[in-house]
Parts: structure tokens; C-alpha cells; sequence
């Protein structure tokens, strides 16, 4: 894959689209951070274990009961758009 | 006003004696916070009104500033972000809700880099927050305009939030005192996040003994957060005391290295030998994966900040770009939603967990991450806490760095490593550079030991001065 194309590969992924104009600099400026992160290279890494998270517990559970949490209007007045109870969004099937 | 240039713990006591009335505290603070936005820009909202709460504790009254990155019912929240512009917050977040029921008063809310993605506070669509004391200078960041308001004293306390140093170093820079909790010690419900595995909020105060009391209200177990840790809350108030003779302190060589500026170097020594008189024992440590925390850390926390920012797309709240297909106006909201920074993250991110690099960038830096926090559980058999400068530099220059993200991520150098470690670590004033700028000495101590941070940072400042200074504003 050429480096320009990573940028726009990476564009859909992310679901961020690019100005022409701007796929150039980003690709520079990532290639540039790449380039520093690819640091970790040097250390051998081969049978330690990741970690993925500083806390102990794991599978944390608690009881499945209803109750009030949000408020429906209070929630759906914050969407750009809504119909009713409804979020609104361009038509996803043709 | 009198209560302007006291403490939060002695406007508290004042109102409990009845030397002065909360309504006009607040409305004091709250003038004083026009009057210095103007030229600080640290502000994002200010509340006109108390809430006038019937709670109490020993910090009933007291205005505090709130990042806005953290859910206040019914308030604008932002996240100094275009895509979130105009979100109004549809619950308390645990630690406003926490601030309540202790009766503070929420003077309003705090600029801060975009979605806290910075070292200076220069992302944010508001534009930059201004040093206290030097407008051309930068505040730090991400929790800029935290850190300014209480460094001018606009409000004696803020809250912030840290993910890899968003507390301590703007604190450093600003001249107050910044603490970042333990990873699972204050409830992360409502604050919207950055780094899930990195993040903690915490409070911003002009001296320690103020900041453990907020601590105290702060802190706890929260059911709503399933990270939040199940352990005892201290009663920090009670670490309010000199530190026993023999504390061991540790000095890591690897934190005096090449990068560190010598006005910064002199003053963090200033602390090495007021510990020692006050009985400290001084150790020298290593850590020998410090020169990795950086490239580590940018991976996972930019890893973690793509995944969680996937949910601004232009269909529940915020921003909307009206294209008449549904990915076109994903993509177009979320190009015209976002700031240089938070896409070169998401993009970064994005990259690091993709098939065909996962293994190589995520899965590697989740590895060093072992190494990093092994360094400090190796050192903490020997000391107990380590002392470092919180950031290698005074505050730079507004736009010195802007267009070099890589030396911007090196602000961090010193910080980012308790992120990764998930360990509580403090930043107070202890110096000034020739041309008055803050100086921030940091100690760090092992997971849910905040009471170890508080002693040293108690000690120390019965010592000094240097949180008393007030800037001209």
C-alpha cells in the first residue's frame, strides 16, 4: 500500500472524510509520529504479557433491575434531527 | 471581597462562622471570573446562579470549576469540541454529583484542549487559554482553563481530568497544585471519555490541604463505573502531616536526563534537600523504560480515543453535516466536527488497531505498558514515593509547538507514565524561572497510597512559599 492510500484507507475506516489538499500533511505529520512510535521496536517483547488495563477486577456484575435513568425528551432533544420519538437519519435503504 | 484571596477551606469556615453569606461569595467569584476571562479565556460557560444546596461538608460554599468534559444535568457540555457544540448534559456525572451533595458551587465550566487531546489547550474551539502569568505564554493542558482559573484565582478549586498528565502539567505551568488520583479511585461516570483505560478526573487547588478535602469528597467506590475501584476511601485530611523520618524518597536518574531545562532541574533539587531537612531519605532509583512512556502511551491512548470517539457521527447529538446519504454525512460531520488533533489521533489510532498492524503497534505497546508498570512495582518494594519535575520546561510560547506534534507530546514525558502504571501522582508549585515563570515538582507513590502524596506535599509547602505567589492579572 502506498502512503497516500493508508491515509485514505484509513479515511473509511474512520468514517472522517479528507480534503484533497489535506491527505499530503496528514500523511507527512503520521508518518512522522509512526516514525517515533516505531521506537518500541527495540525492545523485545516476545513472552510478557499486555496490559490492558490498571484495575484488578474483572467482569464486574450487577443485578439486571429496572430503573430510571435518562429521560427519553431530554435525550432525543439533543439529536440534530428527531421525528417523534424518533432519531432521525438520511434514508439507509434505497 | 475579602473571600477572593482566601483558601476554599477558609471561605468555608467563614460562612459556617457567619463572616460572610454563600449568595455573596459566589457573586464575588462570579464577577472576578468576567472580569478575568477576558483576558485569560478559561472560562467556556459561567453560572450566574448558586444551587444553593442545604448539604454540607467542610468545603459547603466554596466555588469550584468544572472541565468540560464532565457532565453537569442540564448544562452545555462541549468538550471544547465543533462536533458537540450546543450538547446539553442529560445527567450528573458521579463526581458533580459528589460536589452536591458536599454543598459546593459550581461556578461554571472550563476551557480545555479539544476532547483533552493536547499539552496546552490550543485545540479547543474556543481558542487558547492564556498563562495567569504571562498572556503570550500557554496554560498547559489538556485541563488548561482549570488550571488558569485557580492559578489567577477566579476560583479557589477546579476539577480536571488526566490521561496522561492533563492535570499536573497545566498545574505545573499555571503554579497550583494539580492531583491525579489512582486509576479506579473517583468514578469516571460522566466523563466523557478519552482514554478508558488512562483516564481519571481530579482536583485543582491553590494549596494541599484544600485538595484533600476535595479528594475527600470526590473519591469512592461508584457502581455506575465498573472500573471504579472497591477499595476504602482514606480520610485525606488525616495525611495532613509531616512526614515520618526515614520516608524514603526516590529520585529516578532517568527523569534528570538530556531535555530537562536547568532552571526546572534547580528548582525540583530545591525540594530534594527541603525533604531531607524535614527527614526524608533520598534513594536513587531507575526506571528503565521511562524513555518508552512516550511512544507507548500514544499508541494505546489514541487507540482507546478512536474507539470511543466513533460515537460522535452526527445522529444522536452534536453537530450534523445534511448530506442526502447516510455515510456521506457520517464522514462529512465528523471532518467538519473535529480539529487537526483530535483526526490526527483518531487516525493514529485507527492505524494502530487495523488488521495487519494491531500486532505490531497495539498488541506491542499493551506489552511495554507491563514493562512500565513492572519498573515502578520493582521501585516501590524500595521507596515510597518517587520525586521527578512534572514538566521538563516552564511554559512555551502560544504556537510553539502547535505545528510539531511530537515535541508537544514530549511536554508529557514525565507525566504519562503513572497514566500507564494507573498510579496517583501530585504536581506543586516549587520555583520560578528568571522571567517568573511556575516551576512543578511531582511526586508519585503506588496505586491508592494518595495519603503518601499528601504528607510530602504538606511538608513541603509548610516549608516554602512558592503556592502563595498571586499573579497580576
Amino acid at each position: 500500500m502506498t502512503e497516500k492510500s493508508i491515509v485514505e484507507y484509513i479515511s473509511k475506516l474512520t468514517r472522517i472524510n479528507v480534503s484533497p489538499h489535506q491527505i499530503d500533511s496528514l500523511n507527512r505529520q503520521l508518518s512522522k509520529i509512526i516514525g517515533y512510535i516505531e521506537k518500541l521496536n527495540e525492545l523485545d517483547v516476545e513472552n510478557v504479557e499486555p496490559m490492558r488495563t490498571a484495575t484488578l477486577q474483572r467482569d464486574v456484575f450487577r443485578p439486571d433491575q429496572p430503573k430510571l435513568s435518562m429521560l427519553k425528551d431530554d435525550i432525543l432533544n439533543n439529536a440534530p434531527q428527531r421525528e417523534g420519538d424518533y432519531f432521525k437519519v438520511p434514508k439507509i435503504i434505497e | 471581597m475579602k473571600a477572593l484571596s482566601l483558601t476554599g477551606l477558609e471561605i468555608a469556615q467563614s460562612i459556617k462562622k457567619g463572616e460572610i453569606a454563600e449568595d455573596e461569595v459566589f457573586s464575588a467569584f462570579n464577577q472576578n471570573i468576567k472580569d478575568k476571562n477576558k483576558k485569560l479565556n478559561s472560562f467556556v460557560d459561567v453560572y450566574d446562579q448558586p444551587l444553593k444546596s442545604c448539604a454540607t461538608s467542610s468545603l459547603k460554599g466554596v466555588p469550584i470549576a468544572v472541565k468540560d468534559n464532565i457532565c453537569i444535568k442540564g448544562k452545555k457540555i462541549t468538550c471544547a469540541s465543533k462536533i458537540l457544540s450546543n450538547h446539553i448534559a442529560v445527567y450528573d456525572a458521579t463526581v458533580i454529583t459528589k460536589l452536591k451533595e458536599a454543598g459546593l458551587n459550581i461556578a461554571g465550566t472550563a476551557n480545555m484542549d479539544e476532547f483533552a487531546f493536547g499539552s496546552s489547550t490550543e485545540t479547543s474551539c474556543y481558542g487558547v487559554v492564556r498563562n495567569p502569568w504571562n498572556k503570550d505564554k500557554v496554560a498547559g493542558g489538556s485541563s488548561g482553563g482549570s488550571a488558569a482559573s485557580v492559578g489567577c484565582r477566579q476560583v479557589p478549586l477546579a476539577l480536571g481530568s488526566d490521561t496522561g498528565g492533563s492535570i499536573r502539567q497545566p498545574a505545573s505551568l499555571c503554579g497550583v497544585v494539580g492531583f491525579k488520583p489512582t486509576y479506579g479511585r473517583v468514578s469516571r461516570y460522566g466523563l466523557i471519555a478519552f482514554g478508558s483505560s488512562l483516564d481519571q478526573i481530579g482536583p485543582f487547588s491553590t494549596n494541599i490541604i484544600d485538595c484533600a478535602h476535595l479528594l475527600n469528597v470526590i473519591c469512592g467506590y461508584d457502581s455506575k463505573d465498573s472500573t471504579s475501584a472497591k477499595v476504602e476511601t482514606d480520610d485525606f485530611t488525616k495525611a495532613l502531616a509531616t512526614i515520618k523520618k526515614g520516608t524514603k524518597v526516590g529520585i529516578a536518574k532517568e527523569y534528570f536526563a538530556k531535555g530537562l531545562n536547568s532552571e526546572v532541574k534547580n528548582a525540583v533539587e530545591g525540594v530534594i534537600s527541603v525533604l531531607k531537612k524535614k527527614g526524608a531519605c533520598i534513594v536513587e532509583i531507575s526506571l528503565p523504560h521511562t524513555e518508552y512512556a512516550v511512544a507507548t502511551y500514544y499508541i494505546i491512548a489514541s487507540s482507546e480515543a478512536s474507539a470511543n470517539l466513533q460515537r460522535f457521527d452526527g445522529v444522536r447529538y452534536g453537530l450534523r453535516e445534511k448530506r442526502p446519504n447516510l455515510i456521506d454525512m457520517y464522514s462529512d460531520t465528523r471532518k467538519e466536527g473535529f480539529g487537526a488533533e483530535a483526526k490526527r489521533r483518531i487516525f493514529l489510532g485507527a492505524h494502530s488497531l487495523s488488521s495487519g498492524y494491531y500486532d505490531a503497534y497495539f498488541l506491542r505497546a499493551l506489552k511495554v505498558r507491563r514493562l512500565i508498570k513492572e519498573d515502578f512495582d520493582k521501585v516501590f518494594n524500595e521507596v515510597d514515593i518517587i520525586l521527578t519535575p512534572t514538566s521538563p520546561t516552564a511554559a512555551f510560547n502560544i504556537g510553539e509547538k502547535s505545528e510539531d506534534p511530537i515535541s508537544m507530546y514530549l511536554s508529557d514525558v514525565y507525566t504519562i507514565s503513572a497514566n500507564l502504571a494507573g498510579l496517583p501522582a501530585v504536581s506543586l508549585p516549587c520555583g520560578f524561572t528568571k522571567d517568573n515563570l511556575p516551576i512543578g515538582v511531582q511526586f508519585i507513590a503506588k496505586a491508592f497510597d494518595e495519603s503518601s502524596l499528601v504528607s510530602a506535599s504538606f511538608t513541603y509547602q509548610q516549608e516554602t512559599n512558592f503556592h502563595k505567589r498571586i499573579p497580576n492579572v
